[in-house]
């Protein structure tokens, strides 16, 4: 009987060599869990880099949408470029923040590139980025209808990742069809 | 000129400065200086990520460098420092991770560990001294043995 007790230590090492192992392979260095996932877009006033017009996080809403962190200066963000047209060619609603860059020189980059972008906000200082935990340009919050945020991919976006998230993507809650209004959202109150 | 030399002297030392990664934070005693300085130490670059704010050179880390610099100077507290961190970068950004459900493994893990061990230790140890005395039937096999040997032993 006692006997079974040598077999403890093997056990332990078993079971601590498959936890231990089982983090090893899940492990991606270079994509850390934000935190931000499933709470509300963070509340920003920012101009819009094309135009003399105030945004907020209020126009993240209504139908789902892609908010991409993109910079002239970002390498991988030219990579992605193409690709990104090719899904607002598709109808994909993207909206752009241009992080830690220069208005004029994005303007630039979205003439000579195409635009895939609805509006691009622009956030010179970074302020916004900081509030979404940005650490790296390219990143890609996917945002539903409500303005919640629902996933997050650091790094460019691709047909191979895409096919990751356009299933979740195209079920998030959208509100396009019935815009808000004061009255839908009484009404929806009660 | 040597009264404007002597105000920018005056002033520097009036105030305490940290210097952290070649960037001068002025603070006005030497307690905040430390605060910052540790807390520099303490938080973790999100994008190299075997550094820490102080250490790194990545733009980001000079971002929420100045960010811990800007919070501290509208007088919060460290937690609510690193607590404003990580509401954005996530448990990562510490390096000295809360004890919390995710990090109770991390924190009590080794403890057990030893406690295991202890107890591992201390039962072989004493199961191999008890020795338990012979049974009539095991002395009686010893005695037919040892009759058997010494028969052998002289013919």
């Amino acid at each position: 009987m006692k006997r079974i007790f040598l077999f403890v230590p093997l056990i332990l090492f078993v079971v601590m060599a498959a936890f231990l192992g089982g983090g090893i392979g899940r492990e991606n260095k270079d994509v850390l869990p934000s935190p931000l996932i499933d709470k509300p877009f963070p509340q920003f006033i920012l101009q819009q880099v094309e135009a003399e017009k105030q945004l907020t996080q209020s126009d993240l809403q209504g139908k789902p949408m892609l908010v991409n962190v993109w910079a002239t200066w970002c390498p991988t963000c030219k990579a992605e470029h193409e690709f990104l047209n090719t899904l607002a060619a598709q109808g994909v609603r993207i909206i752009g923040i241009n992080y830690k860059d220069d208005d004029e020189e994005a303007k630039v980059w979205l003439r000579d590139y195409g635009n895939p972008y609805e509006f691009n906000i622009s956030d010179p200082k970074g302020k916004l980025g900081l509030e979404l935990g940005v650490y790296g340009a390219p990143e890609t919050f996917f945002v539903d209808g409500d303005g919640i945020i629902r996933a997050k991919h650091v790094g460019d976006l691709n047909q191979r990742i895409w096919d990751k998230y356009k299933t979740k993507f195209e079920q998030l809650a959208d509100h396009s069809a019935a815009p808000l209004t004061d009255n839908a959202s009484e009404m929806e109150v009660k | 000129m040597k009264i404007i030399l002597a105000l920018c002297l005056s002033l520097f030392s009036l105030s305490s400065l940290a210097v952290v990664n070649g960037h001068l934070y002025p603070f006005d005693n030497d307690v905040d200086k430390k605060r910052f300085e540790v807390l520099a130490e303490e938080l973790r670059c999100p994008k190299c990520q075997n550094q820490n704010l102080a250490d790194s050179n990545a733009p980001v880390a000079a971002d929420l460098r100045d960010k811990v610099y800007e919070l501290m100077i509208e007088g919060q507290s460290d937690d609510e420092i690193t607590n404003y961190l990580v509401a954005r970068y996530g448990d990562f950004v510490r390096y000295n991770p809360a004890v919390q459900k995710n990090t109770f493994f991390l924190w009590f893990g080794p403890g057990v560990m030893v406690f295991i061990a202890i107890f591992v230790i201390v039962s072989i140890s004493r199961g191999g001294k008890k020795s338990q005395p012979l049974s009539e039937e095991e002395r009686a096999k010893l005695a037919e043995l040892k009759a058997a040997r010494s028969e052998k032993q002289d013919p």
